[in-house]
């Protein structure tokens, strides 16, 4: 006999009526509205922003400003390190990329337990157990999650710490030799473009990892059975359909490159008309008390900023824009 | 002919152990299993896309077991099509001949005639976004059978399609057979479709190849 009573058919339709009407009676509004606010709090701060410095200056200010040669001289300098930081940066990130999003460590995992396995069998003479600590470090440690964290350390590191490593890194030998008979790297204008990249290229490898991992393996499976080698499946095929993420990671690199100041503090200096690009000038200007001067070198930045992020996320929004048939 | 000479594959933890099995050349051998038994990687070890751990396996006689998928000459039509989503359906068809250097003039006459075959001549220069799931099934046939392999693997071809397109895609399997002659080795987990298309029935139990002979009224034939 059961225990609990059968409701009969009235109390199960009346209990099913009032379930319904509860579940109907709540509305979306509060969820939406509770989101609203929560994202446009940010987005009213960031307009009041810009808004509070586009008043603070008169275009008066902002044409002596790009009348000055020293401000010139630091957008063509800004222009040039930012383009040069946004090709090496994806010249990297492209292959780091691909390797973090394909790397399938199983294999190796697999190889090392069975090494593992075969040397507990033959026992362990001095040379086999250094090998088996090895793989055991390796099956512990998980490289692939090593070397992800490692190329995050440029992302979370403060800034200036990172100019203070490339400058300590400058002072060692090898570097000290390739400076003496190669070129001047510290406080000239590779060492901007070097700051820059070393910043900017974490932000493309992110980009790219993810951009791949997106990219179904499968396909490259397909374009080896029809005929590639791998070289040829990654040009024809993985590639181009990165096209879209490409253009982000550019993007991105880009801008944190024209935003980039710490590192090159620290690194290049703040000379005028030798490692000046627009930060520097920003900084150089309120170093001396002449905000107007910085106000427009920032709305510069501000509006160089936004049109590169307009037009690239113009034409990433289709991922393969005028593309006609091809044989 | 397809052989499989007690082959066994390991992958992570999954393992199939002497896997063996002959498909006569021209035959149409259907490979049925449960979800999970290891049908689609017994398919990825045949066209080199998953290493072996022992065994050899034979294409038309040649051992292929140390090839590179690039040199088996296996068409391979994966369960999830995998279509190249920056190409048109033209690109699709002419991919694997523009790779072997083959004559602009050549691919062309190629592609009209498979287009022609499989029904997607009004497709040529669409993208796979646009295409429906009977139409991007097509021209994942199409991309496998574009240079003529000796052999053709198809996972799952008639997965996730509505009756009415099931049946025209049996048809056009049978068509396709019938015009190519080309060894098949088709993954599913339907009897029907088996009952249907197979003249040579394999089954996926435990980890070991049972061959049976087709059932009635093989389609295939």
């Amino acid at each position: 006999m059961s225990l609990i009573e059968d409701p009969g058919p009235d109390l199960e339709q009346r209990r099913g009526r009032a379930f319904s009407a509860t579940s109907r009676s709540f509305s979306d509004t509060p969820f939406w509205v509770c989101l609203g606010i929560l994202s446009g709090t940010y987005v009213v701060l960031i307009l009041a922003m810009l808004v509070a410095q586009a008043s603070f200056t008169t275009p008066a200010h902002l044409f002596a400003a790009l009348d000055s040669p020293e401000i010139r001289y630091s957008i063509r300098l800004s222009l040039l390190t930012c383009t040069l930081t946004t090709i090496f940066s994806l010249w990297v990130a492209v292959p780091v990329g691909y390797i973090l999003a394909r790397w399938d460590d199983t294999g190796i995992r697999t190889r090392l337990d069975r090494c593992s396995a075969a040397i507990r069998r033959w026992g362990t003479p001095w040379p086999l157990r250094w090998l088996r600590l090895f793989s055991g470090v390796v099956r512990v440690a998980n490289p692939k999650l090593l070397l992800d964290a490692l190329l995050d350390i440029p992302i979370v590191l403060p800034p200036l710490v990172i100019g203070l490593a490339l400058l300590i890194l400058f002072q060692t030998t090898p570097l000290r030799w390739f400076e003496d008979h190669v070129m001047p790297v510290t406080f000239a204008i590779p060492s901007i473009i070097l700051a820059q990249f070393t910043v900017s290229c974490a932000f493309a490898v992110r980009t790219m990892k993810t951009t791949f991992e997106q990219i179904n393996p499968r396909q490259e499976s397909v374009a080896l059975t029809l005929g590639c080698t791998r070289n040829q499946a990654f040009w024809k095929v993985v590639l181009p359909e990165a096209r879209r993420g490409l253009l982000t990671a550019a993007t991105l690199a880009w801008a944190r490159a024209l935003g980039e100041f710490g590192p090159i503090l620290v690194f290049s200096g703040a000379t005028r008309m030798r490692t000046e690009v627009l930060p520097t000038s920003v900084f150089l200007e309120l170093s001396i008390g002449n905000l107007e001067a910085a106000v427009a070198v920032s709305l510069l930045m501000i509006f160089a900023a936004v049109v590169v992020l307009v037009i690239l996320r113009h034409y990433g929004a289709d991922p393969y824009p005028g593309r006609g048939p091809r044989l | 002919m397809i052989t499989f000479d007690s082959v066994s594959i390991r992958a992570g933890g999954f393992a199939l152990d002497d896997v063996n099995f002959t498909i006569p050349t021209r035959g149409y051998a259907v490979l049925m299993g449960r979800t999970g038994s290891g049908k689609t990687t017994i398919l990825e070890a045949l066209c080199g896309l998953r290493t072996i751990a022992h065994g050899r396996i034979l294409v038309q006689e040649r051992d292929v077991t140390k090839l590179k998928p690039a040199q088996r000459g296996i068409g391979y039509a994966p369960q999830d099509r995998a279509l190249f989503q920056n190409m048109t359906v033209w690109e699709h068809l002419a991919f694997a001949l523009s790779i072997r250097g083959i004559p602009t003039a050549t691919i062309q006459a190629r592609v009209l005639e498979l287009a022609e075959w499989l029904g997607i001549a009004a497709l040529l220069y669409r993208k796979p976004r646009g295409l429906s799931g009977g139409e991007a099934q097509r021209v994942n046939l199409g991309r496998a059978l574009s240079f003529e392999p000796e052999v053709l693997l198809l996972d799952e071809p008639l997965g996730a399609l509505d009756q009415e397109t099931k049946g025209e895609m049996i048809q056009l399997l049978r068509t396709i057979r019938a015009k190519t002659r080309v060894t098949t080795l088709h993954v599913t987990h339907d009897p029907e479709e088996a009952r249907l298309l197979a003249d040579q029935l394999l089954v996926l139990k435990e980890g070991r190849i049972v061959t049976q002979p087709a059932l009635e009224q093989g389609g295939a034939k």
